[in-house]
């Protein structure tokens, strides 16, 4: 259970992560299509990415509001849809941030490390 | 026009069940002609509620064809449907016998949004001139006309996912209170309409405005006090 604040607080998060994450996806796709059109193979990608800081803070900033929209939201989903409130729920969703944090942190390290 | 009307009324509380009554087809008739003629003519034992007639009170609010309606001025031509019309008590709030539905819940949420004038002077102050042409002024007129029907509470999705949801009746009235240039409690206020039972559980779909028979649109004010409490949060932690 949390405080009306801490409520609000959370709403602004995954508002905030949204508009990130709207640039991000865009810019995402973006590279995606042209990295596709430009019959980049697997190890050129790489060769591009690793050690490179802009694809680092790029896709790191992208696993962080990745880590904090979609959790929020699941836990939106869990209040509404499941009537699942209270620490119990709060401890599922912090999970699911944490997992997002992690499984996404390890993917970008994979990518950029040098 | 069919010369009668098959009327399926709720007869009940929470476990109650449809009953069919045959009602005469009249002009102009409303819904609340329709309630009045069975519990006149057909079955004496039908409770609703009604009292002004002409869209004042607030009172006659029910489910017309499984749509939010005030009675009284919702015509039967606009509702019937093949013949049929389907008369039920209001959606979320609790049924105390037939279409009536117990309004505690409703009001005691307008109360904990604080809905009431909060003022800094007494009648022996001279009175707040307050230009009606002023930005806040208009935004405080434009949801100030609420008449209390329950219409908006009963088509919101999210007072059903959350009960303790404050709904877009308490907070339209908050908003026009965070509008009242003379209220003193307006932090007191924005605190106690922020959060998951307030303004931030709203998802702007709007069935409050859709539905609201004194065209209020409870989503704007709702959005206004998201903007007002996001404003009261970078000023100082809330």
């Amino acid at each position: 259970m949390t405080t009306p604040a801490a409520d609000a607080r959370l709403w602004y998060a995954q508002r905030l992560s949204a508009m990130v994450l709207a640039l991000c996806v865009a810019a995402h796709l973006v590279l995606i299509v042209a990295a596709t059109h430009a019959g980049l193979t697997a190890a050129a990608l790489l060769a591009r990415t690793r050690g490179s800081a802009p694809f680092a803070v790029f896709y790191g900033v992208f696993v962080v509001a990745c880590a904090i929209h979609a959790p929020i939201g699941l836990r939106n989903v869990a209040a509404e849809w499941l009537r699942w409130r209270g620490h119990a729920a709060d401890a599922v969703w912090i999970a699911a941030a944490a997992l997002v944090l992690v499984a996404g942190g390890r993917a970008v390290y994979a990518v950029v490390a040098p | 026009m069919t010369a009668t009307i098959d009327v399926r009324v709720w007869r009940g509380n929470a476990h109650g069940r449809f009953v069919h009554y045959p009602v005469p087809r009249r002009a102009s008739q409303t819904v609340l002609d329709v309630v009045t003629h069975i519990q006149r003519h057909l079955d004496a034992s039908l409770a609703y509620r009604f009292a002004c007639r002409v869209g004042m009170c607030g009172s006659c609010a029910m489910s017309v064809n499984g749509v939010p309606r005030w009675t009284c001025r919702t015509h039967v031509e606009h509702e019937v449907r093949g013949g049929t019309l389907e008369l039920a008590p209001l959606a979320n709030l609790p049924v105390i016998r037939d279409l009536v539905t117990d309004m505690t819940a409703f009001f005691d949420k307008w109360a904990r949004a604080r809905g009431r004038f909060e003022g800094a002077t007494d009648r022996t102050a001279p009175v707040a001139v307050v230009p009606p042409a002023s930005p806040a002024r208009r935004a405080a007129d434009a949801g100030i006309e609420c008449i209390g029907c329950g219409v908006c509470y009963a088509a919101c999705d999210v007072v059903t996912w959350r009960p303790a949801f404050l709904g877009p009746a308490a907070l339209n009235r908050a908003w026009t209170l965070a509008n009242d240039v003379r209220d003193v409690a307006q932090d007191a206020r924005l605190a106690a309409v922020a959060g998951d039972a307030g303004c931030h559980a709203c998802h702007t779909q709007g069935s409050c405005t859709e539905r609201c028979p004194k065209h209020i649109a409870p989503t704007a004010g709702i959005a206004g006090l998201k903007r007002r409490a996001a404003r009261a949060a970078l000023r100082r932690a809330p």
